[in-house]
């Protein structure tokens, strides 16, 4: 067996994974690599044939230009802010839930949970337009609140944290109980933070759910002051007569992008085991 | 058992604890799905008072060729989408899982897709695809392959937007794939070996019994999400092309009724068919389930 794996055939075999390798690299890099360099183009640059992948010459034209026509730090704010508060939103609620769930014990918790669950079946475009109505008439039409509030509550999160949090062993609190903390101290102290790798996936999930996000928010937050990314770069295409700028639209799409990207990059342990965690799109 | 675990107390912290929670799904979740419910009963254009009509919008949509036209193209979408991602995942799967240097650089890769928002991938396919300036002719007229209109007529678009969806979701799957190999046991490919097993039959009498499990559950989650394809069916097509006029799937055909023509009671309605429709899938899936799944314990 040893010496089969130095053989020719064997080497040609390596050889031709690490080319297939080579090529699913190649093909997931190509569209990225793509969209950078059109957004690096000057408008006359990008309706060259055949296509040039190196921008020649190289400039920052398409993102001043698309400064000038939309307030750009603003997007960016808007769309940082509403992830941020919607992840951290939703930890807090969906782990003092699953607290309840999983550290007490009360009679009709089986029940209530089972309900919990039961709404995760329902698919998010049935929900799509009772949630707009519901906005319309809070009054929130535009606001950050209809950006955020819905998204602070679904049963899975509170699925997630209650199976981390079902794991934890009984004497870690009863030593707490003793010394006189209250439930509150105990899941602060203790339960958090010994949750941790739960709280971290749900984070993540939390917050690339909400900057991705795009059905909604495409109906209840389209003004410049609320508006966020992947909203505005909708937008950029042009209209049926006009022809769209698509070294503008690129820019758009490099900015919408870059921040998951890096984000992603720094934290990919727990992407990973969120998005396999969910399953079910959002 | 500490004093507050009993009586009022005990409640008072359950209560504390599950109120943020139990509000906000109800107000959220559970309130607009009964709202979404009644809905579908009634007429409601958000300006006039909604009207009570009872079966009607059903009835009507039983008659809708757009309906109909949404429902056969989604279900064309995934005859397309569904078989090429789940066997392109799973040979992406078995790489990922080869002890190989470069295949962490491999996973990594097919996984930046996955967290890219659908706006940002169908905007950046929708210029690939550009038939003068796009990236995808070049190459394959160089190769003497006629290329079609893409975005511009239905069919090519359809397979466009098949295209960019197994490029965007390859990584997601090969992932849930992944978990299923590396929970099989390396002492099975062992004995076989040593049985004289090929390589091929290794993976068709072990890798693949063992792993459907796990290829059940992405079966599932693969139907659940594509019967409710949107984002990319609603950007991709160009604007105004016989593609943007004839491309719809079932979630864009609702969202045009509740946006676009202010039906909220018609499209409430066919979002209905739709989850019974994912529901009965998934019911008969588990169904069938022992058919075709091996678990390990039986």
């Amino acid at each position: 067996m040893n010496l089969s794996r130095t053989s020719p055939q064997m080497n040609i075999k390596r050889l031709a994974v690490y080319l297939l390798m080579l090529l699913l690299v190649v093909l997931m890099l190509l569209p990225f690599a793509w969209m950078i360099s059109t957004s690096l183009k000057a408008q006359q640059y990008i309706l060259e044939t055949p296509p040039r992948l190196i921008p020649d010459p190289l400039t920052f034209e398409s993102y001043t230009s698309l400064a000038e026509r939309m307030d750009l730090a603003r997007i960016v704010f808007n769309s940082v802010f509403v992830a941020v508060m919607t992840a951290g939103g939703q930890i807090l609620v969906s782990a003092m839930a699953a607290y309840a769930f999983s550290r007490i014990q009360w009679r009709g918790r089986n029940l209530i949970f089972t309900l919990y669950l039961a709404t995760m079946m329902v698919p998010s475009v049935v929900l799509v337009i009772p949630q707009f109505i519901l906005i319309r008439q809070l009054g929130w039409m535009n606001t950050y609140a209809a950006l955020i509030v819905p998204g602070l509550f679904n049963a899975f999160g509170t699925f997630l944290l209650r199976q981390s949090f079902m794991g934890l062993p009984k004497d870690f609190e009863e030593a707490a109980f003793v010394d006189g903390a209250n439930p509150f101290t105990i899941f602060w102290r203790i339960v958090l933070p010994l949750n941790m790798p739960a709280i971290a996936t749900l984070i993540v999930l939390s917050f690339m759910g909400s900057w991705n996000s795009y059905l909604l928010p495409l109906f209840v937050a389209r003004k410049e002051e609320v508006i966020t990314l992947p909203v505005a770069l909708a937008t950029l295409q042009a209209g049926p007569r006009a022809l769209t700028e698509w070294n503008l639209v690129m820019a758009g799409a490099v900015i919408t992008v870059l921040p998951i990207l890096i984000v992603y990059l720094l934290a990919q342990k727990w992407f990973v085991q969120g998005v396999v965690s969910s399953g079910i799109k959002g | 058992m500490a004093a507050w675990q009993t009586g009022w107390t005990k409640w008072k912290w359950v209560l504390f604890f599950l109120a943020p929670s139990l509000l906000g799904l109800s107000v959220f979740i559970v309130l607009p799905i009964l709202s979404s419910f009644t809905l579908a009963f009634q007429d409601w254009n958000l300006l006039s008072p909604p009207e009570f009509i009872g079966l009607q919008n059903f009835e009507e949509l039983a008659a809708d060729p757009a309906f109909w036209s949404a429902l056969r193209t989604t279900l064309l979408f995934i005859i397309l989408y569904i078989p090429s991602v789940f066997i392109l995942a799973l040979g992406l799967a078995v790489l990922l899982n080869q002890k190989l240097r470069g295949v962490l650089v491999v996973r990594t890769t097919t996984f930046l897709p996955v967290v890219a928002s659908w706006v940002v991938v169908s905007l950046m396919w929708k210029w690939i695809f550009n038939p003068q300036y796009g990236l995808i002719n070049p190459p394959l007229n160089a190769l003497g392959i006629e290329t079609p209109g893409w975005l511009f007529t239905p069919d090519s678009a359809l397979v466009a937007i098949v295209i960019t969806s197994v490029w965007k979701d390859l990584g997601y799957i090969a992932v849930m794939y992944l978990g299923g190999l590396q929970a099989i046991n390396d002492t099975l490919y062992e004995a076989a070996r040593i049985d004289g097993a090929t390589p091929r039959q290794q993976f068709f009498r072990i890798t693949v019994p063992l792993l459907t499990p796990t290829m059940f559950f992405v079966l599932i989650i693969l139907l659940i999400n594509s019967f409710q394809v949107f984002d990319q069916v609603w950007l991709m097509p160009m604007r105004d092309s016989a593609a943007d006029r004839q491309v719809e799937v079932l979630v864009t055909e609702v969202v045009k009724n509740a946006f676009s023509y202010n039906r909220m009671g018609y499209a409430s309605a066919m979002s209905w068919v739709l989850f019974v429709l994912i529901f009965a899938i998934t019911f008969v899936q588990l169904r069938l389930q022992k058919r075709w799944v091996h678990y390990e314990s039986e």
